[in-house]
């Protein structure tokens, strides 16, 4: 049985899809990583789909299904690399992927998440401030 | 566009056809798929397209007609070449194509994308079907149509 390795790296988690994937290898990503998500307590999923040619309606649905359940298990979610003849079948298979965040390429959906993670996890940062506003 | 509402005979060049049972007979049949638009030089976009619509109707025949068998054809009209493709069931049939061709519509529990996508993927897109009796849908796309 065929399957897509999950790279752990620091507080993200790094995918590259290689193959071309049919239905059963994706629905079993799906499951792996939202699982992966939740053992590791990773911030981040990068998912790169570069040597991906093909994404159909159920494919898509499947990225948007992983953006969606790391969203609630507090990862964000980021597809880099698509090929625009993807991204040109997919608006006009007619799905916009609203809520995936996407980027060119790996290193610029690293500093997207590595943004998105410091907007969001600045509890210490934000704590000192307010120390100051008790101390006035 | 209009090229094809020209009175030509579209030729069959090439047949090949493709029994499809289970998942990865689809990653096969889109490999075929590929290799025969980049024979008559389609371009990737089309290709893409093309392929994309392939893999939604391939997944329709396995999921609600028991598999089936494509045909792939290489078609000419005139000057033009494009590649044909017939998925041909034997499952259940739809019984409201016009319900089934609606963006949205599933009876099962996908996104209901699969056949008004693929339709807007392609140039030609004809779909027949009887209930009892399974299901024929016939694409075509043109080399850069």
């Amino acid at each position: 049985m065929d399957k897509i390795p999950i790279l752990r790296m620091g507080a993200f988690l790094l995918v590259t899809i290689q193959v071309d994937l049919y239905d059963r290898l994706a629905l079993n990503l799906e499951a792996d990583l939202v699982q992966t998500v939740n053992k590791t307590n990773a911030k981040g999923v990068l998912i790169d789909i570069s040597a991906v040619s093909i994404v159909d309606s159920f494919m898509g649905r499947i990225i948007g299904n992983i953006a969606g359940m790391s969203k609630i298990l507090d990862a964000e979610t980021v597809v880099v690399g698509m090929q625009p003849a993807v991204a040109i079948t997919l608006i006009e298979l007619g799905l916009p992927l609203k809520g995936v965040h996407t980027a060119l390429d790996v290193e610029k959906g690293m500093s997207l998440l590595k943004s998105m993670i410091d907007l969001s996890d600045p509890d210490e940062d934000q704590e000192a401030p307010e120390d100051d506003n008790f101390a006035e | 566009m209009k090229i094809k509402k020209l009175p030509k005979m579209i030729i069959s060049l090439n047949k090949d056809s493709i029994p499809v049972s289970k998942e990865q007979d689809a990653v096969f049949l889109k490999n075929r798929v590929r290799e025969v638009a980049v024979k008559i030089k389609m371009g990737l976009v089309n290709q893409t397209r093309l392929i994309t619509a392939a893999s939604e109707l391939v997944r329709n025949m396995l999921r609600y007609g028991n598999g089936g068998i494509c045909l792939i054809e290489v078609v000419s009209s005139g000057r033009i070449n494009g590649v044909r493709l017939t998925f041909s069931d034997k499952g259940p049939g739809i019984a409201d194509i016009s319900q089934a061709m609606r963006d949205g519509f599933s009876t099962g529990k996908s996104l209901g994308l699969g056949l008004p996508g693929a339709k807007r993927l392609v140039n030609e897109f004809d779909i027949k079907s009887k209930v009892g009796e399974g299901t024929t849908i016939t694409i075509l796309k043109w080399a850069n149509g």
